[in-house]
């Protein structure tokens, strides 16, 4: 399933897609952790915030997105991930997206490997066509299957995408967050800077903001309906808002379904034309 | 020393001679209050958003935002390049500045997209791959091969050709889609200057092209550019018109000065008044400033005038202010309550922007009547006033020649004019509303100048319908999309249509990709699903700052169709295309039917709107001021026979028009109420005088008619002047809207003198002998006259 990290890994790792187990022992990237006090403590914070919630193998979810526009007019997008957790940071998890609704598109499969710096190998199965078709893209950006969330926030969670900058701290909602910056290092991002605010009791992600290429504010993420899985949280609820258009998505998950004992064979490209 | 008196004669010589002991104190309180007022003025900002102009219950507005609530609200720049050399686009100089702009307009203030030849995404098959880049990913380092390849592959794409390369590929254009925040005026100012500069800092470094920018933030930003060129240069001219015409009619440079008091403090306290009510200024509202100068001007003369003349007959100063006061106390009143009721009646009006200009300008008038009749006559008691002796004989003798004429001819007159009246009203039916956005500015302002540039290579009014399946996910089902695909081919075997947009393409394009681009795949698929997974494809592959919700709507239930028409057409065009489209989807596809909505669409129906509203507001202007003349007159046939002199001046302005000019824009329908309210004046001078005459002086109607030329007929020759020449200001507006407003009234005021004098005599003649003198009743009535009588 489409290792849907959102924006930062920790915002990925809040959606639900690691888990617990025994953490690893991670090496941080220089290029990634930078050389200022800012920067190394903005990639530290995000690093915590990452690495608490891996370990988990493979997982699975439904997700259900009500896309709204500005006439308030709804519909709604349903499909399911399955996550295949990547074994180091030098390299992106594999994921698996499945779509159920609407009816025209039941059973178009995506199946993504996520990489760190260069574009995602994907490769998408159309029931109609019988085909698996591979897909090269630079530019995906654009908004996932017409939300509020671009695909660039689904497969850029990675940690080591990103240089990082920290700000501070701030108080929202009684709770005491640690805000920090962060800054693509790879091409043809949408984006120029993603803010977040990551609270200091269970290092999650609770809200996100992403700047346009001009600097402007583009949307913001909220991130809520936590639950504890065993120690491992994830949000359940996630409400990307568009300040510039005024439309926003709403996506919602089902519980999660951690280590189902999926590998590497369930991830590669011959498996999409199996899954009816 | 004053002549028998009325109740109102008394108020008057009071109210003059209070005024005249107070001086000092009018003055000050004037103008203290006229610059409290106008500190309101520090809140008037510029509208620069064409939808000012409709009010919002404009049908067609309600349609069009309807249209982008379900798709997308956005404005937009268009840079049209084109190479001053002749060369083509496709070379790698050329493209080097395509792409640098197309890299940083993404970086203009509020630009949401950048659409151009090099980002295009352009998709192709090897085998089972689908390859998704930009049309050229390296712009400014293709090889030869490469470069012609672009070139092949820009042409074949429907989505580009004549739409951002012409068939040539001797031209391009780049579209920013902009989201404003609307949140502040100055946000349009800010895009566009950035734009500007973007552009300069290009042809900085690719001297070779001439670079056009078009667009609706360009439309936009015109609105507000045109009225601030307007107060830079028609208010000065207006200040020079007023200094002439005051220094020619009274001779005098201190009461030149006092006049340009009335007219500054009256147009002070109008747009004071206008910040304090927080009107937004956009198209005619800005006039007002122009109408009331001309208008208190008027009012000021006609106190001058007759102060002068009393001096002149060996009145003292003093007393010739008190006399000039008592004279034109009621005519400045009733000329000045028939005209705020004219500006009035523009409440009616659809377009925002004529209510606020009616209401500015009455504002004015109010305070015009007020100053004229306070600040005036205090300021005159202040300053020194000499009167050089003219020599009025011989004025009064060539009136007096000229209404001989008129008495000896008055039936020919009475016929001729009647019949060159009737006849001029015929021609009103050959009048075009011609309303088009690109044409309401003159060839001063720099979107005038690039859109026309544009037109000659890209088409220009984007033209929109939303066609509706009627089920969720319709838009994928075969029928649908043959459908919808004829309807393009429709439109795009059309004359008057550059482009069309329609998703069948993309369809017809991701088809062939994926049967490994095999051409006979280039069609629509002919499966439902298929349809509905190639969306799904093409919506994952987009790229930043697109997504399918700008061409389908959320639910996939109705995609959009954009027929972009050719620049070079007009209001009745758009109209005979739009029934045409409407024929052919009652007999090819009624169930798809939908409103055609756009920018232009708005404007082609808003002079129709525009004069169905001002109906209703006209015809409550002419029955106010039938009543106010009825009152004025004291007689309810004279009341109801001064229309005919007040109402065919306006339908004779019309007919000549057609003749002369032929197509006018929305600004027809507010002349009718306005140019009603002015013309109005002279028919109560001159009916009073002529009134009087008979009345008092038992005249009988020939040396009545003869009375009242020799009376005031040198001040209404001079009155009609003066706003002859006030409102002909207006037509060097930068905007044409205001343009045509000015010369249709100047029209009619011209018109409506030549009426009150070769048509109005010779019909007072015919009611004279129609009317047993008895009817007349004997009292005595207001004097209302300029001058003092000569007789």
């Amino acid at each position: 399933m489409l290792n849907m990290r959102l924006p930062f890994r920790s915002a990925a790792s809040a959606l639900g897609i690691f888990v617990l187990a025994s953490a690893p022992a991670f090496a941080d990237d220089p290029a990634a952790r930078g050389d200022t006090p800012e920067a190394q403590k903005g990639y530290d914070v995000s690093a915590r915030s990452d690495r608490t919630d891996t370990g988990f193998g493979d997982s699975r979810v439904d997700a259900r997105m009500v896309l709204t526009n500005r006439a308030g007019q709804q519909t709604v997008r349903e499909f399911s991930f399955q996550t295949l957790e990547k074994e180091d940071e030098s390299v992106g998890d594999k994921s698996l997206v499945v779509f159920d609704s609407p009816r025209d598109v039941e059973g178009t499969a995506l199946l993504s490997h996520a990489k760190i710096l260069d574009p995602d190998d994907q490769w998408l199965y159309l029931p109609a066509l019988k085909r698996v078709k591979r897909i090269s893209s630079k530019n995906k950006s654009g908004a996932f299957v017409g939300s509020e969330f671009a695909f660039e926030d689904f497969t850029i969670s990675e940690l080591n995408k990103f240089t990082y900058s920290y700000v501070g701290e701030e108080d929202v909602d009684g709770m005491v967050m640690d805000v920090v910056e962060r800054f693509p290092r790879y091409e043809n991002s949408g984006y120029t800077k993603q803010k977040s605010w990551v609270d200091q009791e269970i290092f999650q992600v609770r809200k996100v903001e992403f700047y346009d290429r001009k600097g402007a504010l583009l949307k913001t993420l909220v991130l809520s309906d936590y639950r504890d899985y065993d120690g491992v949280w994830r949000a359940h609820s996630l409400k990307m808002v568009n300040a510039q258009n005024g439309k926003e998505t709403e996506l919602v998950y089902s519980e999660f379904s951690f280590r189902n004992g999926l590998d590497g064979n369930d991830f590669e490209q011959g498996v999409l034309t199996r899954l009816r | 020393m004053f002549r028998k008196t009325t109740p109102l004669d008394g108020f008057s010589i009071a109210l003059a001679k209070i005024v005249i002991r107070l001086r000092w104190f009018v003055v000050f309180a004037a103008v203290a209050a006229a610059a409290f007022i106008a500190t309101g003025a520090a809140n008037l900002e510029y509208s620069n958003n064409y939808r000012t102009f409709f009010s919002a219950d404009n049908p067609e507005l309600r349609n069009f935002e309807d249209f982008q609530a379900t798709y997308i609200k956005s404005d937009n720049f268009l840079f049209v390049f084109e190479p001053t050399d002749g060369s083509e686009i496709f070379t790698n100089e050329n493209l080097a500045a395509i792409g640098e702009l197309t890299e940083k307009a993404w970086l203009l203030p509020y630009a949401t997209r950048v659409d151009s030849v090099t980002n295009f995404q352009y998709t192709y098959a090897d085998g089972d791959e689908l390859i998704v880049e930009d049309l050229v990913p390296a712009p400014g380092e293709s090889s030869p091969e490469e470069l012609s390849q672009q070139k092949a592959n820009a042409l074949a794409e429907p989505l580009l050709r004549n739409q951002l390369i012409t068939p040539d590929a001797g031209v391009t254009a780049i579209n920013v889609v902009l989201t404003y925040p609307e949140e502040s005026l100055s946000e349009v100012p800010e895009a566009v200057a950035a734009a500007r500069a973007l552009r300069a800092e290009i042809l900085e470094s690719h001297p070779q092209f001439k670079i056009y920018i078009s667009g609706s933030s360009m439309l936009n930003n015109a609105f507000g550019e045109a009225i601030q060129k307007d107060f830079s240069t028609l208010i000065p001219l207006m200040i020079g018109v007023i200094i002439v015409t005051t220094i020619t009619a009274v001779r005098s440079v201190s009461a030149t000065f006092a006049t340009l008091g009335v007219v500054i403090l009256s147009t002070m306290v109008a747009m004071g008044w206008a910040g304090f009510v927080g009107i937004k200024l956009a198209g005619p509202s800005p006039s007002a400033t122009i109408v009331i100068l001309t208008l208190a001007v008027a009012d000021a003369i006609h106190v001058l005038m007759t102060m002068r003349v009393s001096m002149r007959a060996g009145m003292a100063k003093r007393d010739a202010i008190i006399e000039s006061v008592r004279v034109n106390f009621l005519a400045i009143s009733i000329t000045s309550l028939t005209t705020i009721v004219g500006f009035m009646a523009l409440n009616f009006s659809d377009a925002p922007p004529f209510r606020d200009f009616g209401n500015i300008s009455a504002v004015g008038i109010l305070a015009a009547w007020i100053l004229s009749l306070t600040f005036l006559p205090a300021v005159l008691a202040m300053i020194p006033v000499r009167v050089r002796t003219v020599d009025r004989e011989k004025q009064v003798s060539a009136l007096r020649g000229f209404a001989n004429f008129i008495v000896a001819h008055n039936r020919v007159l009475l016929i001729g004019s009647s019949l060159a009246t009737l006849a001029l009203i015929a021609m009103i039916p050959r009048i075009e509303l011609s309303d088009e956005f690109r044409k309401y500015f003159d060839q001063s302002m720099e979107f005038r100048t690039d859109s026309d540039a544009v037109i000659e290579h890209f088409g220009f009014y984007a033209t929109e319908f939303s066609i509706k399946s009627g089920e969720a996910g319709g838009v994928t089902d075969p029928e649908y999309l043959e459908k919808l695909e004829l309807f393009a081919n429709w439109l795009r075997a059309r004359d008057d249509v550059a482009h069309v947009y329609s998703i069948a393409d993309i369809m017809k394009r991701l088809n062939k990709n994926l049967n490994a681009d095999d051409p006979a795949f280039y069609r629509l698929p002919e499966d439902r699903e298929l349809a509905a997974q190639y969306l799904l494809l093409f919506e994952l592959s987009l790229p930043y700052g697109l997504d399918l919700n700008d061409r389908i709507n959320i639910d996939k239930s109705a995609t959009r169709v954009t027929a972009t028409l050719d620049g070079d057409v007009n209001t009745k065009s758009i109209r005979a295309f739009l029934k045409e489209t409407d024929a052919w989807f009652a007999a090819n596809a009624p169930e798809l039917q939908g409103p055609a909505t756009g920018p232009q669409i708005m404007f082609t129906f808003i002079a129709q709107r525009n004069v169905e509203s001002m109906i209703l507001g006209t015809s409550i202007a002419i029955v106010a001021i039938a009543f106010i003349m009825m009152v004025a007159l004291r007689s309810i046939p004279m009341g109801l026979l001064s229309m005919a002199p007040n109402g065919l001046p306006i339908l004779a302005a019309f007919g000549a028009w057609a003749a002369l000019v032929g197509t006018v824009g929305f600004s027809v329908a507010a002349v009718a109420s306005l140019a009603l309210g002015i013309v109005i004046d002279d028919t109560v001078h001159f009916l009073t005088k002529y009134m009087r005459a008979r009345r008092e002086k038992s005249l009988s109607a020939p040396d009545a008619i003869r009375y009242a030329f020799e009376t005031v007929g040198a001040a209404l020759i001079f009155n009609t002047v003066i706003l002859m020449a006030g409102f002909f200001v207006l037509t060097f507006s930068a905007f044409q809207i205001n343009a045509e407003l000015g010369l249709l009234t100047t029209l009619t005021i011209g018109l409506a003198l030549t009426i009150d004098f070769l048509l109005l005599p010779g019909l007072l003649l015919l009611f004279a002998r129609n009317k047993d003198r008895s009817n007349l009743n004997s009292e005595g009535e207001p004097d209302a006259q300029y001058a003092p009588s000569v007789s």
